[in-house]
């Protein structure tokens, strides 16, 4: 499946008016983000993404994929869909041993079944890079931690599905590591649209798009200043982790901790 | 008067999924009736005359499997929904025992199963997929796109001509296509036939005998040990 880019046309707010900014281009390997407050439209702006929205649907907006109209195919064969969405309540329900699983995924999606082996070891390999618990082989999926389930979903979206354009709603809860997770994902030539209230992947990724009363409201791409900030951002994010798991052990927690924080 | 028969197992969404294709039927001035047949309990037929204000009924199939009672009710139910003045019957049927499928040849049939039952269930549920024209998943947003895959590639192997639409119910995404069958679909016929063939009906137990143990039963019967055989006349 080949994509250059996708386009979103605004549409009309909640209360009638033409939402603010009417046109947003999307280009192969741009890593976005989608913020606002709860209820905000967030969600509804992915739904429309998903849906191809036509004017049809409440927003009023347009999708078009490389400026036009998507092909019906991608509405009709759902495994011609350019898109994987992976959400906060999406997971996994198989019991096989992760192998049987990957396998049975990638003889679906692998053109021919010399490439089986490399689709399983890579997807480990970049689930075991988003985790600090290594996935093994043998476990079973349900026995998988929320952390390592996460980097999985992602891991197996990313390098067995291959679809050129993944969207991640609210994904960054669970243990995993964010910076690798988007350097990784960096390496994939893709669009990976993620709806997030967090500000180590809102200011890593090349823009974002702010959500207000339903409506996209403005976009912000990631300054100079914010590039350079974002590092610091990492290391009190990573501090706050740090933290958080003394607690977890049952430590205490000194000024020290802070250290560092210039 | 077109006819749509809507079957699934329990929960997978069926009611979700017609609740949306009623609303887009609406906005393009489609007059829909809706048939809910169900064993022994159904609000549905309530819930879709307050919100639509469309024509509604609900059959108990009660000692009837629900697709016998489908068979039986069906003409009249044209009837019904011609005489309230609807160009559309839609039908939504239990479907329990997966022997049968409730479809009928001149409507359109259509499954409604949901992603999180396993990637096994288009293996299990028989007619009701084999002999559908759409297979509906729902709940596609909870699972992994490694299942929503192959639960799809599943669902083409038992029924490779069923045209897959994956739809989340909630948010009505992926409900166009549906309607778009439906404007599809050619008027029900006059005379109409059920499309699978029904499973052999030899069960003695349906006909009352409440005995334990194949040496009081009658017809094609079986033992631990054996397969099928038939004892009797």
């Amino acid at each position: 499946m080949f994509i250059k880019n996708i386009t979103i046309l605004g549409g009309m707010s909640r209360s009638g008016n033409p939402e603010p900014v009417q046109r947003i281009d999307l280009n192969m390997g741009d890593v976005v983000s989608i913020v606002g407050p709860t209820g905000s439209g967030k969600t509804t702006l992915i739904n429309d993404i998903e849906l191809f929205a036509d004017r049809n649907t409440q927003t009023g907006r347009c999708i078009l994929i490389d400026g036009k109209r998507p092909p019906l195919e991608y509405r009709d064969n759902p495994a011609s869909n350019p898109i994987a969405l992976i959400t906060q309540h999406t997971t996994f329900l198989s019991d096989l041993p992760v192998e049987d699983f990957l396998s049975t995924h990638a003889r679906i999606r692998a053109k021919d079944s010399s490439q089986i082996e490399a689709m399983i070891a890579n997807t480990l390999s970049f689930a075991n890079q988003l985790t600090g618990e290594p996935i093994i082989l043998s476990s079973r999926m349900t026995e998988l931690s929320g952390g390592q389930t996460r980097a999985l979903l992602i891991a197996d979206a990313t390098v067995i599905c291959d679809t050129p354009i993944v969207l991640l709603d609210e994904v960054e809860n669970a243990g995993i590591h964010r910076t690798r997770a988007l350097e990784l994902l960096r390496q994939h030539r893709k669009i990976f649209i993620f709806v997030t209230h967090d500000p180590r992947i809102a200011l890593l990724s090349d823009f974002r798009i702010v959500m207000q009363g339903g409506s996209i409201v403005k976009i912000l791409h990631t300054n100079d200043e914010e590039r350079q900030f974002s590092i610091k951002v990492s290391k009190l994010d990573d501090m706050l982790s740090a933290m958080r798991d003394k607690i977890r052990f049952g430590e205490r927690l000194t000024t020290h901790e802070l250290e560092g924080l210039a | 008067m077109k006819l749509v028969i809507c079957a699934g197992p329990a929960t997978t969404g069926k009611t979700s999924v017609l609740r949306h294709i009623i609303q887009k039927l609406q906005q393009v001035q489609e007059k829909a009736a809706f048939l809910k047949i169900d064993v022994q309990y159904a609000e549905e037929d309530e819930l879709f005359a307050r919100e639509f204000g469309i024509p509604t009924r609900k059959i108990y199939s009660g000692e009837l499997c629900p697709d016998h009672c489908n068979v039986m009710v069906l003409g009249d139910a044209l009837q019904w929904a011609r005489r309230e003045g609807c160009s559309i019957l839609l039908v939504e049927t239990a479907g329990l025992c997966l022997r049968c499928s409730p479809y009928v040849d001149g409507g359109l049939g259509m499954i409604v199963l949901e992603a999180t039952s396993g990637t096994n269930l288009p293996l299990k549920v028989g007619p009701m997929l084999s002999l559908a024209d759409i297979a509906v998943v729902t709940k596609i947003d909870r699972v992994s796109q490694a299942e929503r895959e192959v639960f799809r590639s599943r669902i083409q192997y038992v029924a490779p001509n069923v045209r897959i639409r994956e739809v989340n119910a909630l948010y009505g995404i992926g409900i166009d296509p549906l309607v778009d069958s439906i404007h599809q679909t050619p008027d029900a016929w006059d005379n109409m036939l059920l499309r699978g063939n029904p499973p052999v009906g030899t069960c003695t137990i349906c006909v009352g005998k409440k005995e334990i143990g194949w040496q009081a039963h009658f017809g094609v019967v079986r033992s631990l040990e054996n397969q099928n055989f038939y004892r009797g006349e």
